[in-house]
């Protein structure tokens, strides 16, 4: 097991940059997923690190070593680097059985045959595919290839595990139990594992720590508790759960609670930085009360199973989330009321 | 039948398609059978005699072993070329790939004959290039292509191109992400490529070695152009010999010998479908993202060996065989002062039976694709809409007047059209057997590639049209012919090359006013105008490359699958 560390990498393709200078470090058994829309470069990212790429500039180490350098031109190919990486295709072998592909990297190193045998038994046991050892890849499941893609990577006992969109070709039930077999496999290995996403709820429900990315950078890197709570930038407050960001004026200390002017009245705000401008609002700082002092008119009313989805529309033209238990027609008029929403300055 | 026909399809279209399947499988199944039946009778009734005395001949025992012998070690050969090509190209970061495997590709376009003539001037004592050169050995000393290693040499290098071809497309379905998984588990260098790369292109490599062999089999340019003048008879010149020296009453005999070939040919045919069908199986995977091995250091030195080995199987030759036409006889060595287009200007211009080949082959050609097209088209669109039991017949044997050798197209088609039906006329001697040969034979050519641009077609464009009204015809004529055209096109264009080129099927069919190009060049080298052979062969090959560099350069308006170099 291995901490990683990412010193201003940089990556560009024929000219065009796809990832400006990150830096980051990712904690020694820490599950990080890098997540962001598509082409905002995380999967470049992991192919970096698992050396299918060499950084323009920058570098990356796994542990103590460094595994590439842009400056130099190092590069420790991916065969030596004692890594696992899981792909969105799984990639298994067609022309060797369950047991053989599993087993192919002790093979590769090659482990003596008892030793070869018991690790691989362990491994398929621990991910339940034991009855399916003898099959080829084509007789299994799109949820029991994505096991043996993970048996694979973890029988080698690797620094860090990689895992590139993993979930994208399951259906939504399978995901969510696929889920519960990262976790599981996650807290069992200690193993450092860095899970590649456009999903953010995929994210929450299993990293430490996510880096939201955009356009090549890593615009906020945190827990998901603090990503959700306290987003530093437009970006991520919109991203990352259902925020309303929406300029905020007038801000003034009074006796140890911050206020501000929205919708021209005084809200009381958190935040940690000096002079913010913009407020995520979440629907849990939206309440609908009969003398709100925000007049809203209701756009759509969704149902989402024990509560209703509300989209409003305020004075001002801005569109806010709310939840509510009770059902309103659309065209209604609330009242609205904003508590304590978190505020940030754009950097 | 397909759920949809009772909406999708009317009776006129199934009047016509049931029309143009049978035109069409006339034209395919029928010589094939008439020669079956000719091989097992005897007068009317049902006989072996003949097929036992036939096959216990020695002659017949010693050119099946030539045959056996030079198409196994000439696909050998293709292999090991043909093979290490694949594998650079299609996995490894070369530079300037299309123009290397456009070069790689002539060879194979440039006809049989031609490739035996120019390297037969690149050696021996009487090479002009090497006269020139001052390096000739002394006269007397034999050509050492008139051989088996010579035959067996030159097999290889015409059919490099089919191993090449099948075997990078099995190499470019292989997912990159399975390899990076070998890499990721801690597999090395050439481990990667045992383990993983050749166990998934396998299936690919036993069908391209069938059916190179199934070519080389039948091939009759080169073992005509090296094997005769060296005594060493193959199966195809065996059967040439024996019609050309014996004339129609040895008809039976060589129907045998066509049928074993035949035969032979059909057990390639038959294991290479096995592999195609087992190729691919179950890859799973993005292919969007080609592989490339990055070679580092040896980049520059792998791509010097494989220019000099492009260098070596196509510009020598090229150069031996440009030479020999600038002489004004044949030994004269090439200098400023002995240089001269006297045989280009009396091959193109003076000759009578040179102008006559120039006239059939073109005209044969020409006649061939639009037929061609005009069969085509309406079938594989028919056939694409309306899946019946007869159509998919008809897309298993369409390949097979194409895939077996040509002596047996050409034997049976002399069978066939020698005496025809109720009539006391025979097409045997006229210039429509050759043209019937070349339908049937090259069908496939124009039938693939049209069947694959429709495949890509939306359905609902011919049925939108049929919603508003538009009927069968003008269907046809405002829909599928336009947005099949650029296919069509470049299937006219392969089809019109391969005819232009073609030597065996006419070998056996020509007589006096109906040669083609083929024949006229192995008339004329055969007569020992080598040089005027040598002109005729390079303004052949120049027509074969302006042709194909119309294709390449046209490539990228054309749907997937239709240049049969870029699938």
């Amino acid at each position: 097991m291995a901490d990683i560390n990412l010193r201003a990498v940089e990556k560009q393709f024929d000219g065009v940059p796809a990832l400006h200078a990150i830096s980051a470090a990712f904690q020694d058994g820490e599950f990080v997923a890098l997540l962001g829309p598509s082409g905002c470069g995380k999967s470049t990212l992991l192919r970096l690190i698992a050396g299918f790429e060499m950084p323009s500039a920058g570098s990356i180490s796994i542990g103590a070593t460094v595994m590439s350098n842009g400056q130099t031109g190092h590069n420790v190919p991916p065969e030596a680097r004692n890594i696992g990486f899981v792909f969105q295709s799984y990639a298994l072998w067609p022309h060797m059985t369950v047991r053989r592909n599993v087993s192919y990297p002790l093979e590769v190193r090659r482990t003596e045959r008892s030793a070869l045998r018991e690790q691989t038994d362990a491994a398929l046991n621990s991910t339940g595919l034991m009855p399916y050892a003898d099959r080829m890849p084509s007789e299994l499941s799109g949820g029991q290839r994505q096991r043996v893609a993970l048996a694979r990577c973890l029988v080698s006992a690797p620094n860090a595990v990689l895992l590139d969109e993993p979930l994208a070709n399951l259906d939504v039930a399978l995901r969510a139990s696929m889920q519960d077999v990262f976790s599981d496999f996650h807290r069992r290995t200690g193993a450092t594992m860095v899970y590649v996403t456009h999903d953010q709820s995929e994210a929450m429900a299993m990293a430490d720590r996510i880096a939201v990315m955009s356009e090549g950078r890593i615009v906020q890197f945190d827990t998901p508790q603090t990503l959700y709570s306290k987003p530093r930038s437009r970006f991520v407050a919109e991203f990352v759960g259902e925020g309303t960001v929406l300029p905020i004026s007038e801000v003034a200390k009074e006796d140890g609670k911050v206020t501000a002017n929205l919708f021209g009245s005084k809200i009381t705000i958190k935040t940690d930085s000096p002079n913010p401008d913009l407020a995520c609002l979440r629907p849990e700082n939206i309440q609908i009360t009969e003398n709100g002092d925000v007049r809203s008119i209701v756009k759509r009313c969704t149902y989402l199973g024990g509560r209703y989805r509300l989209t409003l529309e305020a004075p001002s033209g801005a569109q806010l989330i709310a939840e509510s238990h009770v059902q309103f027609p659309v065209g209604a008029q609330v009242g609205v009321s904003i508590h304590t929403p978190w505020a940030f300055s754009e950097i | 039948m397909s759920p949809l026909k009772g909406f999708g399809s009317s009776r006129s279209e199934d009047r016509l398609l049931s029309i143009v399947l049978l035109v069409a499988i006339t034209l395919t199944l029928t010589p094939v059978v008439r020669l079956f039946i000719e091989g097992v009778t005897e007068g009317d009734r049902f006989s072996l005699r003949l097929m036992q005395e036939v096959l216990s001949e020695g002659s017949t025992h010693s050119a099946l072993l030539h045959s056996l012998v030079t198409a196994g070690l000439g696909t050998l050969v293709s292999v090991v070329i043909g093979g290490a090509f694949a594998f650079l190209v299609a996995l490894t970061d070369l530079r300037a790939k299309a123009a290397l495997v456009f070069c790689l590709m002539i060879p194979m376009m440039i006809p049989p004959q031609i490739t035996a003539l120019s390297w037969t001037q690149i050696m021996g004592p009487s090479s002009v290039l090497l006269k020139t050169l001052g390096v000739a050995p002394p006269l007397g000393a034999p050509q050492p292509l008139y051989s088996r290693h010579g035959i067996v040499l030159l097999l290889g290098v015409q059919h490099t191109a089919i191993i090449f071809l099948t075997l990078r497309a099995g190499l470019r379905a292989i997912p990159q992400e399975v390899v990076e998984a070998a890499r990721v588990s801690g597999a090395r260098g050439l481990r990667v490529w045992w383990q993983v790369i050749v166990p998934l292109c396998l299936p690919s490599l036993a069908a391209g070695v069938a059916i190179t062999f199934v070519t080389a089999l039948g091939n009759f340019g080169i073992p005509a152009m090296l094997g005769i003048p060296a005594g060493y008879v193959t199966l195809p010149t065996l059967i040439y010999q024996k019609l050309a020296g014996l004339g129609t009453s040895v008809l039976a005999e060589v129907a045998v010998l066509a049928i074993l070939i035949g035969f032979i040919a059909t057990c390639g045919i038959v294991l290479q479908r096995f592999f195609q069908s087992h190729q691919r199986v179950h890859l799973v995977g993005s292919t969007s993202r080609p592989l490339e091995i990055p070679l580092g250091r040896a980049r520059l030195v792998v791509e010097l060996t494989l220019w000099a080995v492009v260098a070596t199987i196509l510009v020598l030759p090229m150069l031996g065989l440009l030479a020999t036409s600038l002489v004004p006889a044949y030994g004269v060595p090439l200098r400023l002062d002995t240089m001269t287009l006297s045989a280009w200007h009396e091959a193109l211009f003076r000759q009578p039976a040179t102008q006559r080949a120039f006239v059939n082959s073109f005209s044969l050609s020409i006649g061939t694709a639009l037929a061609l097209i005009l069969i085509c088209l309406p079938l594989a669109w028919l056939m694409e809409r309306n899946p019946t039991r007869l159509g998919r017949l008809f897309d298993g044997l369409v390949d097979l007047p194409y895939a077996l050798p040509g002596v047996v197209l050409a034997i049976a088609m002399i069978l066939l059209l020698i005496n025809l039906p109720f009539t006391d006329t025979t097409l045997y001697g006229t210039i429509w057997i050759i043209y019937l040969a070349y339908l049937a034979r090259f069908m496939t050519i124009m039938f693939r590639p049209i069947q694959a641009s429709l495949r890509q077609l939306d359905p609902a464009m011919n049925e939108v049209a049929q919603s508003v009204g538009a009927s069968l015809f003008q269907r046809l004529r405002s829909i599928i012919l336009p947005l099949s055209a650029p296919a069509a096109a470049a299937g006219a264009i392969l089809v019109f090359l391969t005819a232009f080129n073609e030597l065996t099927v006419s070998a056996l069919l020509w007589s006096s006013g109906t040669e083609t190009l083929g024949v006229m060049i192995f008339n004329l080298d055969d007569s020992g105008e080598t040089v005027m052979a040598s002109a005729l062969a390079m303004t052949i090959v120049l027509v074969v490359m302006l042709l194909m560099g119309a294709i390449q350069l046209s490539a990228r308006r054309l749907p997937k699958g239709v240049v049969p170099w870029q699938t």
